[in-house]
């Protein structure tokens, strides 16, 4: 695509903290590289923000390489905008046209209380990694990295599942605010691999008992999130949790 | 987590609706089977001979009762989870994404259940009372009719008959069995993935199934309002 210069017009939230109602602001911006990336466009909007001596837009970020899952952004109706599998990071703006509104909010769930203008609280996701997405493992010399013999196939689907990057995306996108895709990838890692099997069953409890402290809805299968999750999590980790937690649930001795 | 809460907890409450819903997708294939010996154009006889042996065996009498309180379930889990739904996200979004990300009807399990709901009031109201309750609490007993088994048996027939010369009957009926196609186009698949039933040897087998079911099945039903108001009405 030829490169391109792009004017736009940029709806954003604006939220003071957390206990403010929040609101939109409109913002035109010019000159927009079709080469730059969605965080490089909202860092050319703040750099002039910044020189009108006006508060800049806070947004969460750090590798803008599309693996530390901070840059959760809402954009056009779509989590981390309208490209599939794709991080806000890694979208760049010859997505869009010249011309284009775009509407820009934070993510929407009670679970993910807004902070400040776009940036999220994700912290309940670290309280239901902390209720059971770990391993035990022995003191002392690390072992052989292949002392353990893994099923391909197993390795595989664990490898799928782990390269969840706690983005929240599944949340955003679903009508529930459900969390399940992001906690079905989490003991589904470990579910398929012989490290994880002493803590399985209280993992699928503890980590679901969680999940639902924290106020994230239940699952309904409508399929957003395996539609947004920028690592293209499969929802068929979701049937895999729901076996995990009814075999935990009904024939292990755990509860 | 106790044994008592794996019922209370989001994936417990929802083994209650794949249960319930399975369930009620199994009881719709007898129903529809049944209710087909009215396409006999027999005046009713296979058909009223099929509705008394129904009403009249110990089992499957058993059997409505289990229907009943998987019904009750099925309906009060559900509109407990849709209301539940609306809480977890407390502030809207002001853009929504539509159908780019999910089905439109797989977002509306709620509302189409409700519109079931509706309909199965009217449709109870319809046939189940009078047959079953027909002679006490005031209601209406059916009328009665000898079949070519030698039985004197309830005309569940001419009831029919009589409901479905009505065309604002009709059309609720047909209008209704939409509801369930798309009900069902989401909720069969559903169901299977909420028990944990999702492999890549029979998960598309099972997401074909469903698409035929939801749509022959309510199809059929639908058939039957028309049917008899086309060529059998009063
Ligand atoms: C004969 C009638 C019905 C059949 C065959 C049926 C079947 C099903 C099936 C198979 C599911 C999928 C369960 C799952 O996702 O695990 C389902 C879900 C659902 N049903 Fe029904 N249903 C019927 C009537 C009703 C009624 C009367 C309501 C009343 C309110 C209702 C409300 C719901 C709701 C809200 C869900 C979605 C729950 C969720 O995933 O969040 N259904 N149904
Ligand atoms: S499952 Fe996908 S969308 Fe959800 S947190 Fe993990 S990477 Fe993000
Ligand atoms: S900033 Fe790390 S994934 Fe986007």
């Amino acid at each position: 695509m030829e490169h391109q210069n792009l004017n736009l017009t940029l709806k954003v939230w604006r939220q003071k903290n957390a206990s403010d109602a929040g609101h939109f602001e409109t913002y035109p911006v010019s000159g927009i590289s079709t080469e730059m990336s969605f965080l490089e466009m909202m860092d050319v909007l703040n750099e002039k923000l910044i020189a009108e001596k006006k508060e800049p837009i806070a947004f969460d970020h750090d590798c803008r390489e599309g693996i530390c899952g901070m840059c959760s952004m809402h954009i056009n109706g779509r989590a981390h905008g309208p490209w599939k599998g794709t991080t806000t990071c890694q979208l760049h703006m010859r997505a869009f046209n010249d011309g284009d509104t775009i509407t820009v909010e934070p993510w929407r769930a009670s679970a993910f209380p807004v902070l400040k203008d776009l940036v999220v609280d994700r912290s309940s996701f670290d309280r239901i990694q902390r209720a059971g997405g770990y391993v035990s493992v022995n003191t002392g010399n690390a072992k052989d990295a292949n002392n353990i013999p893994v099923a391909k196939e197993n390795a595989d689907l664990a490898f799928a599942a782990a390269a969840c990057i706690g983005c929240g995306a599944c949340v955003a996108a679903c009508k529930n605010a459900s969390a399940m895709l992001f906690v079905s990838a989490k003991v589904s890692q470990y579910a398929l691999l012989p490290q994880g099997q002493p803590e399985r069953t209280t993992r699928a409890l503890n980590m679901v008992a969680q999940m639902d402290k924290e106020g994230f809805g239940s699952c309904t299968n409508t399929g957003a999130c395996e539609a947004e999750c920028p690592k293209e999590i499969s929802v068929m980790n979701i049937a895999r949790l729901n076996r995990e937690f009814m075999n935990a649930g009904f024939m292990s001795n755990e509860g | 987590m106790n044994f008592s809460q794996i019922f209370t907890s989001s994936i417990g409450k929802k083994i209650v609706m794949g249960v319930t819903g399975i369930f009620l997708v199994s009881f719709l294939m007898v129903h529809a089977g049944i209710n087909a010996c009215m396409f006999a154009n027999d005046g009713g006889d296979l058909f009223n001979r099929a509705a008394h042996f129904m009403g009249s065996n110990w089992l499957i009498r058993t059997m409505e009762i289990i229907l009943f309180a998987g019904l009750l379930a099925h309906i009060f889990q559900g509109l407990a989870l849709t209301l539940d739904h609306k809480t977890h996200r407390p502030v809207k979004y002001a853009v929504n994404p539509g159908n780019e990300t999910s089905k439109w009807y797989s977002r509306s399990m709620g509302l189409l259940g409700t519109l079931l709901l509706m309909f199965l009031i009217i449709h109870l109201y319809h046939f189940w009372t009078p047959s079953r309750l027909g002679g006490s609490f005031g209601v209406q007993p059916l009328a009665e009719k000898w079949v070519s088994s030698g039985e004197m048996v309830h005309d569940l027939y001419a009831e029919m008959q009589e409901e479905f010369s009505e065309l604002w009957v009709v059309i609720v009926y047909v209008l209704a069995m939409g509801s369930l196609a798309y009900h069902l186009l989401h909720g069969f698949q559903s169901a299977f993935r909420t028990l944990g039933l999702s492999h890549k040897k029979y998960t598309p087998t099972i997401e074909k199934l469903g698409v035929a079911f939801s749509i022959l099945v309510p199809a059929l039903f639908a058939a039957m309002p028309v049917y008899i108001y086309l060529f059998h009405k009063n």
